[in-house]
């Protein structure tokens, strides 16, 4: 790891004004893509400024019809979170599958989606939920905030301050685990909302987290499994690696979207 | 450099280090509690987990400056030194959890926090699932999974947690 002069900021102000001021400072929350990056110095950013010290910024509540998430609340709070248990319980369950119990007490939803790494499992979430990225200077759908491989529309001095998911009638979310790293080697977030039905695919665009809107389609005509029946997914365009082929991905992403609906209805 | 305070195993620290210093190094060369150790520096293998605050955390993977004002528990701060052992140590010990040791710290604080969290009736699917973080070379797992399902039932007739 490269130095750095560590910064602590007590308001989301305070710390926009460093990443302002400072050339190259980066925010850290969880740390827990950051500090491996910067220990293998494929990061090295000379100033970090941590969010964890800003009050108020971990919080979950409903407002309204929506789910609003603090955006340093850990993995392990919107897990074992009463409140997003009620209101969207996917969502509660897809934070219990990230990384490990270790893990999920440190990393947090801000960090995971600013960085958009395309087998992270909260972009699929937000895609298919329709939320809503709020920062210090605007707010986001996700069709604006994702831009590709870890790349997203945040500005060098924006920090994601919450995220708030509009409740959606039903969902689920399945995710086939690479064995090694526990990230999504595919991963279907489906999503029945009040006017439409989306599904949401992480772990095998080549360009990340997309949408399958011949599936989505199908499900909103008749929200149903079997309305998946046949149905597949081309291969253009998906990850093939070590951990698996285009063409298995392909095939496990219409084998997660209908477990994912057989799910989401038997929870309703 | 940056000064911090933090309790460690309920002493109060004061140190002033590098920023760039990792929990895990700051507790292993500063403290010399060598009982938490680095078995991958790249978050995988849990050998490095200790308590902060009371949840189980990779201290490969947090910057000792992000431990400042707060409570860190390390395998040394489960027993007294030459007080019978934490229950869980112990059960290890019994139920023969361990061969050569090198995972073994991460493996009992990963458990202890385990059974801070799920309580002492704990299934072997939930165990195992939950060491999901935590990698050992030697035993195969079956003598972790026999050790902290026992560990969390004696930990329910213990004084210490
Ligand atoms: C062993 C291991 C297993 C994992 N498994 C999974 C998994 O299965 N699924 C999964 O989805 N993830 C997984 N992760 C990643 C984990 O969820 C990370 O915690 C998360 O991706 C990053 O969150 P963080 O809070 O640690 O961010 P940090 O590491 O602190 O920051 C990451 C990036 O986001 C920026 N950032 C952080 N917060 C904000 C903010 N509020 N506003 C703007 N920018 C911000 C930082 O500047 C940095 O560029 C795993 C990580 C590890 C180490
Ligand atoms: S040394 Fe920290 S997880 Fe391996
Ligand atoms: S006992 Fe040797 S690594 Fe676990």
């Amino acid at each position: 790891m490269y130095e750095f002069k560590y910064h602590r900021p007590a308001t989301v102000r305070q710390a926009a004004n460093l990443l302002l001021k400072n050339e190259d400072a980066k925010v850290i929350a969880g740390g827990h893509t950051l500090l491996p990056v910067m220990k293998q110095r494929l990061a090295s950013p000379p100033h970090l400024v941590d969010l964890s010290h800003i009050e108020g910024l971990d919080g979950i509540e409903m407002k309204g019809r929506s789910l609003v998430i603090g955006a340093t609340a850990t993995h392990n709070t919107v897990a074992t979170s009463a409140i997003v248990g009620e209101a969207i319980p996917a969502l509660a369950e897809l934070a219990g599958l990230i990384g490990d119990p270790a893990v999920r007490h440190k990393g947090t939803i801000g960090g995971s989606l600013a960085n958009n790494d395309p087998t992270a499992d909260y972009p699929a979430a937000c895609l298919a939920l329709g939320a809503t990225i709020v920062t210090n200077k605007r707010r986001l759908k996700p069709e604006e905030f994702f831009q590709g491989l870890f790349t997203t529309s945040l500005e060098s001095d924006e920090i994601i301050t919450r995220v708030m998911f509009p409740v959606p009638k039903k969902a689920a979310y399945i995710k086939f685990r690479n064995q090694a790293s526990r990230y999504a080697l595919v991963g279907v977030f489906v999503a029945k909302r009040p006017s439409d039905v989306r599904v949401a695919v992480t772990g095998a665009g080549s360009e990340g987290v997309f949408r399958v809107t011949s599936f989505e389609e199908a499900l909103k005509k008749r929200f149903s499994h079997k309305a998946l029946d046949g149905m597949t997914v081309p291969a253009d365009g998906l990850n093939g690696d070590l951990h698996g082929s285009a063409e298995y991905r392909a095939h496990l992403i219409a084998v997660l979207a209908r477990r994912a609906v057989e799910a989401a209805t038997a929870k309703a | 450099m940056a000064k911090i305070s933090l309790i460690v195993n309920g002493n109060p620290v004061n140190a002033n280090i590098d920023p760039r210093t990792l929990l895990v190094q700051f507790l292993r060369e500063n403290l010399r509690l060598t009982g938490t150790h680095v078995g991958c520096d790249t978050s995988q293998c849990g050998a490095c987990v200790v308590h902060v605050d009371g949840k189980a955390v990779k201290a490969c993977t947090m910057l000792a400056v992000m431990a400042d004002g707060h409570e860190v528990r390390t395998i040394e701060g489960l027993a007294a030194d030459g007080a019978p052992l934490h229950p869980m140590q112990e059960a290890f010990r019994e139920h023969h959890g361990l061969q050569c040791g090198f995972c073994t710290p991460g493996m009992i604080m990963t458990a202890v926090d385990l059974v801070h969290r799920k309580g002492n009736d704990l299934s072997d699917h939930t165990i195992r699932e939950e060491l999901e973080g935590n990698l050992c070379r030697c035993t195969g797992y079956q003598n972790i999974v026999l050790s902290i399902a026992a560990g969390a039932r004696a930990m329910a007739k213990s004084d210490l947690a």
